[in-house]
Formats: C-alpha cells, sequence, structure tokens
C-alpha cells in the first residue's frame, strides 16, 4: 500500500526523523492559511515555502508538480495552478494523476542531496540500508551509471541497524563532518519506522544537508506491506482510494486480485501463476490483454458475477476468456458458477453481452462441460485446449471490433 | 526416490483442525502420505481422520517421531508456526499459508540459520514425490511416476505443467512448489541442488516468474553445476506492467529488474529452452529430452 508524502513526513516525524515542518492543504485558501503558519508573506521578510503536489507516484519535479513560493501570492497561484491539475510524470503512464492535495511546507538551505532508503533484499532475506551521495536522482539511474556510488548495509534482524554500520554508511557517503551524528541518528529512527510500520520500502531521495550543517527528509516515500496491514489500522487509515484504479478497488472489496491492464481481451482464472499465463497468451495471439484476475479456488457465483461485472464494466471487455484448472476446486463447480452469474448479470439469464470462451481442464472436467453445453445462455463457446480458447477469444474481439 | 519426502517421511499437521488442514490431511491420507498426528493447541486429545491432535509440535514429535510437518496456520499466526516446527528439529516443513508479513519470514529465516530444517514455501502449494506422499493441496491425480523434476514458484502452473507432462508421457520424481513470496524458505537453487543428487531425477522442468533474480541466479547455477541434467523453463508474466503486484506477493517488476524477457535473457544464454507460452511446457519438455537423447528413457507413462 501507498501513502503520500505529507503522510510519510507525519509517520516519519512520530519516530523522530528530522522532516521540514509543513501542513496538507485540499483547496487554494487552506494552501494560503498554511503558508502564513510558515512565515509566508507579501513583504519583504516572507519565509520561503514549497508547494508540492500530492500524487501517488515520483518524478513530479521534473513534472512541474513542486513549486517554490518567495511569497504569499505566488503561493496561491501554485496551489491554483497545481489542484485539479493531471500530472504526467515518468511513474504515472501517459494518463496522469489529478492533483487533489498539496503540500505546503517550508523551504531548506539545501547544501548537498543525498539519497537513503531501507528495502528487503530476497536473496538474503534481510532488511538492507542502501546509501548514495547522488540524490536527487532515481536510483534505478544511478546503480545504471555508477553502481559504485551505491552504498549497502545489510541488517541482521535479531541486532537491528547497529551503531557502527550507520557510521560506516554515514562516513562512506561522504557526509561533511558536523552532520555525521545527525545523519546516523536520523539512519536510526528510519530503520525503526520500517520495522515498526511493516514498510516494504523506505525511501529519502533526497536527503539533505542544510547551509546550517542540519539534516533533513526533504522527500520521503514509504510503501507498507499488505499481509502486515492487519496490525497497522492507523496507515490503513491513511488510504487514499482516490489515487488507485476504480476497478482495481471494487474487486480489492470483492477479495478478487485484480489488475487492469488497459485492453480488451478480459480473462478470468484461478491461480496467480496460470492468470499471468494467461495474459501473455492471449498478447501471444495478437489480443489486448484487459487484465489480469485470479478468482481463487472457491468462487461461488456471486464472486464470478462480481468479476464478470467488473471486467464488463465501461464496456472494456469485448470478450472474456476463463481459463480454469481444476485442481482441488471442482470444474463442475466452476461451470455451474459460471452459469448462475449470467443469469445474475444478464436480464433474461439467458445472455451475456459479450463473447466468453471457456477452457475447462482438471477435477470433473467432463461434467463441467456438460453442464456449459446445455446452458441455454448465449455466447458461452467452450474451448477444447488452453491454445484454442485463447485463439478464440482473440478472434472473436477483432470481429467484434470491426463490425464496430 | 525422489526429493526430500518419500512413504518414509512420517508427517504432522500444524493446525489440523481448520477446514482446509482437515480436508487436505483427507486428501494426504488417501496418497498414503504417513500422517502421524495433528497439532491444534487445546485440542489434544481429539482425532482428525483419525490421526491424533496434540496441543504442540514438540508433544506430537514426543509421541509419534514424526520428522516433517505441513502448515496450514492462518497468516498471523503462520511465522510462530514455523519457528516451533524448527525449534523441533523437523527435517521437512512445508507451509502453504499465503500472506505472512514478509518481515515476520526475515525472521523465521534467520532462525533458520544453523538449523536442520528445511522450509519449503509458504504460500506455496507443497512437496509431492509421486506414488509416496505429499504434503500440501497439490492434486495427486494429475501425477505419474517417471524421471522429471519440477520446481514452480506457483501452484496452479504447477499442476497445469504437470498434466501436459503426464498428457504427453513423461513422468515425473517429484514435484515442489516453492511458492510465491519475496522470501522464502527452499529457493530454485536449492531445490536444483537435491534434484541434482536425486538418481532418478533425469531432467527438470522450472516454472519462474516475474520479480526478484531467482531464475537468473539459477540459470547460472545450473551451467556451472549440472550439466548432465536438462533443465526446461517456463517464466510467466511478460506483459505484467512495472510496479504491479500480480497476485502472488512476490510476483512485481521493481526498479526496472526481475521482468520475465530478463529472465528468459538468463536461461537462454545457457541453453535452457523456454517455452514460448503455458500452452506449450510439456512439449517443450519433450523437445529438450529428445535433443538430450533421454526421451524415450522419460516416456513412462
Amino acid at each position: 500500500m501507498n501513502i503520500h508524502e505529507y503522510q510519510s513526513k507525519g509517520v516519519l516525524k512520530s519516530y523522530g526523523v528530522n522532516v521540514p515542518e509543513g501542513f496538507p492543504a485540499f483547496s487554494v485558501d487552506e494552501a494560503v492559511e498554511n503558508a502564513k503558519k510558515l512565515g509566508s508573506t507579501n513583504d519583504e521578510n516572507s519565509k520561503v515555502v514549497v508547494v508540492k503536489a500530492q500524487i501517488h507516484a515520483g518524478g513530479r519535479g521534473k513534472a512541474g508538480g513542486v513549486k517554490i513560493a518567495k511569497n504569499l501570492d505566488e503561493v496561491k497561484k501554485y496551489a491554483t495552478e497545481l489542484l485539479g491539475k493531471i500530472l504526467v510524470t515518468k511513474q504515472t503512464g501517459p494518463a496522469g494523476k489529478k492533483v487533489q492535495r498539496l503540500l505546503i511546507e517550508q523551504g531548506s538551505n539545501i547544501d548537498k542531496e543525498y539519497y537513503l532508503s531501507f528495502v528487503i533484499d530476497r536473496q538474503t532475506a534481510q532488511v538492507v540500508m542502501m546509501g548514495s551521495e547522488a540524490g536527487g536522482m532515481e536510483i534505478e539511474e544511478v546503480a545504471a551509471k555508477t553502481p559504485e556510488k551505491i552504498v549497502k548495509e545489510y541488517i541482521d534482524p535479531l541486532i537491528g541497524l547497529a551503531p557502527f554500520q550507520a557510521s560506516r554508511m554515514a562516513y562512506a557517503m561522504h557526509f561533511p563532518k558536523p552532520c555525521i551524528r545527525k545523519v546516523t541518528k536520523l539512519m536510526g529512527c528510519l530503520y525503526n519506522a520500517f520495522i515498526g510500520k511493516d514498510c516494504s520500502l523506505a525511501e529519502i531521495n533526497p536527503l539533505v544537508t542544510t547551509k546550517e550543517e542540519d539534516v533533513v527528509a526533504l522527500d520521503a516515500k514509504l510503501n507498507f506491506d499488505d499481509s502486515a496491514l492487519f496490525r497497522h489500522p492507523d496507515i490503513e487509515e491513511l488510504r487514499d482510494e482516490s489515487e488507485e484504479d476504480p476497478k482495481e478497488l471494487r474487486a480489492g472489496r470483492a477479495g478478487l486480485n485484480y489488475v487492469n491492464l488497459g485492453g480488451d481481451v478480459a480473462c478470468m482464472v484461478n491461480g496467480a501463476g496460470l492468470a499471468m499465463a494467461t495474459v501473455d497468451i492471449i498478447k501471444y495471439y495478437g489480443g489486448e490483454p484487459a487484465n489480469f484476475l485470479d478468482v481463487g479456488g472457491d468462487s461461488t457465483p456471486e464472486k464470478i458475477a462480481e468479476a464478470f461485472q467488473i471486467m464488463l464494466d465501461g464496456g472494456q471487455a469485448k470478450g472474456i476468456f476463463v481459463n480454469i484448472f481444476g485442481g482441488i476446486n471442482r470444474c463442475d463447480l466452476v461451470a455451474q458458477g459460471i452459469v448462475d452469474a449470467a443469469k445474475i448479470i444478464s436480464k433474461d439469464g439467458k445472455s451475456l453481452p459479450v463473447p466468453v470462451v471457456v477452457r475447462l481442464e482438471g477435477t470433473n472436467v467432463e461434467q463441467g462441460r456438460e453442464i456449459l453445453k446445455n446452458t441455454p445462455i448465449q455466447n458461452v463457446i467452450m474451448a477444447p485446449t488452453m491454445e484454442g480458447g485463447a485463439e478464440k477469444i482473440v478472434q472473436l474481439v477483432k470481429e467484434a471490433e470491426k463490425q464496430g | 526416490m525422489g526429493i526430500l519426502v518419500n512413504k518414509d517421511t512420517k508427517v504432522i499437521v500444524q493446525g489440523i483442525t481448520g477446514k482446509q488442514a482437515t480436508f487436505h490431511t483427507k486428501r494426504m491420507l488417501e496418497y498414503h502420505t504417513n500422517i502421524v498426528g495433528g497439532t491444534s493447541p487445546g485440542k489434544a486429545g481429539q482425532t482428525v481422520e483419525g490421526v491424533p491432535v496434540f496441543n504442540t509440535v514438540k508433544d506430537a514429535v514426543d509421541a509419534t517421531g514424526a520428522n516433517a510437518s505441513v502448515i496450514y496456520v492462518p497468516a498471523k499466526f503462520a511465522a510462530d508456526a514455523i519457528l516451533e516446527a524448527i525449534d523441533a528439529e523437523l527435517d521437512v516443513v512445508v507451509c502453504i499459508t499465503e500472506h505472512i508479513p514478509v518481515l515476520d519470514m526475515v525472521k523465521v529465516r534467520r532462525y533458520l540459520k544453523g538449523k536442520k530444517t528445511v522450509l519449503i514455501g509458504p504460500n506455496c502449494p507443497g512437496i509431492l514425490t509421486t506414488d509416496e506422499c505429499k504434503l500440501g493441496i497439490i492434486p495427486a491425480n494429475i501425477h505419474r511416476k517417471g524421471h522429471v523434476g519440477v520446481i514452480s514458484r506457483s501452484g496452479t502452473l504447477t499442476y497445469e505443467a504437470t498434466f501436459q507432462l503426464t498428457n504427453a508421457g513423461i513422468g515425473q520424481t517429484t514435484a515442489i512448489g516453492i511458492g510465491g513470496d519475496p522470501v522464502k524458505g527452499t529457493d530454485f537453487i536449492d531445490a536444483l541442488k537435491y534434484f541434482k543428487d536425486d538418481p532418478d531425477t533425469k531432467a527438470v522442468l522450472m516454472i519462474g516468474e516475474i520479480g526478484g533474480s531467482a531464475e537468473e541466479d539459477a540459470a547460472k547455477w545450473i551451467h556451472e553445476n549440472m550439466p548432465d541434467k536438462p533443465v526446461t523453463a517456463f517464466i510467466a508474466g511478460r506483459q505484467a506492467p512495472p510496479g504491479k503486484r500480480m497476485g502472488h506477493a512476490g510476483a512485481i517488476i521493481s526498479g526496472g529488474k526481475g521482468t520475465a524477457a530478463d529472465k528468459i535473457k538468463a536461461l537462454n544464454a545457457v541453453g535452457i529452452q523456454v517455452a514460448d507460452t503455458v500452452a506449450h511446457i510439456g512439449a517443450t519438455v519433450v523437445d529438450t529430452l529428445k535433443k538430450a537423447g533421454i526421451y524415450d528413457e522419460c516416456h513412462t507413462c
């Protein structure tokens, strides 16, 4: 789960990480009020404040989502400009994201920018702290161009981040002497936040030293382990549903594993691995996959109906490929689920709005095929093989496209 | 033969009184798995499918001499269940449970260091040695005895692949689902080592997916250590967009790393054939076996 920068900074502050003072704003008036609190005025004594667009994506600075306001009029101007704007960054995709929240923050006298993060390393099964003196750049870019500039410390979960590791990192990142203690303290606090809130990523980019020899987390990105949210209701509350794909949100509520891929050939599969492979095979035969969808093993007709409705919503799916391998779950139950789902979503219980190609294999496959063969529902086509099914659905969708 | 588990493996089921566990205990017993006990705190003295229930793993091991366990405990308590099984010095522990917090697994992996236990999973379908025993939820009816070892990060893809192998007449020694989580017990290289040492296994099918670099590492290991047993592979997730979790917690392309293209490239580079679609896994294995001149030997069913 992702949260906004201002929320991340709030969490980090509670762990003692030094962050700039700032307040979220949902309207231009609120932005101006918050800027006043930070000493922004319309005379020569005005403090500099930063107006930052809050969306769940990085690369905001380059996309014009971060503005330096020297006075209150500028705060108003930038807030008006940013709120409601569609921000297209390197990470949002071409559709971009609508800015609905701002962070109004005190300006910093930046001396130098650094990079600091904690992630989980799969290979060693340890939390790793990564640091670099090439701050402000994307770490992937640093890793590709100058990997020697990335320093790592692997952390023993029984010990935690040892002080010697923090100071070794601080020296390796070439922090100036007066900042060493401040940055090692910050590393400890950030590690505690990472562990305390079950993060999957805690990234400060940039981490800056200031002209006043202070060390400040100028940006902050926290991602959380979805599997651990049950023990962090405070984090769950920070969820901003407007940042999520509406179909994915709806699927999540229904207990479906769904990812929108934007195309028009939909699929419904049991099992995550087979679902990924089904998306691949649709593309292999020339179709544009609409989604990844794992319905799991114990699907009720209601759940299958909801899955169909999500795929069809907004006219996205022009055809649906149902690919089921009955292992422990039985094909006849899945087939009955499809028939019952059709009754729920079609007015007369006899037709589905788009062609549905069904491939069934595994436990009780014969009974499953029999159920679908005898169903009065139009538009349901049995596929003898997975290959044949994938080819068929792509062909049917292409025909539908031609007919307009 | 086969790897890690066989007809002599004495198994306990942790969390045996749960609905899923009871259902699968029955299935495992039907496959003649030697299940000697189960655990469920506070329910000692009961029986499930004729199997005695104990309060703790230690009690179960003391009473039955069990050397393996399969865990169906809910995610909140599953990491603790794994620790309990490691503490009881079991040889093999299989954890089926999905959605265990990653940091819990980081602790489990630390606790495993220096211990004898082999952990399989979590978030996996388990392990099945053909005609001997199964620990987990793999549908047994699709398996036939033979000489190909199967390693997979995904449940249904394991079944799909095994089904295709059986249909092509290619039997299996052991199928092992290593699980879809980012931090887990057994990984590809560990499983490959067991298959390398198993005289019955003549070839291996490896089913990977996006996320991490375990497939790339395995390709390198195979090239350096297992020249005599041909490997065929399949990688799911060619069309997965970066930054999106594709069902499995570990199936995510992050920071431009862990793409299917990278993995296929690494496998091809060391001469491993990768099936172009999921529908061609069986045919690709057959092709690999023929090229290696061991098709007739592996055509067992």
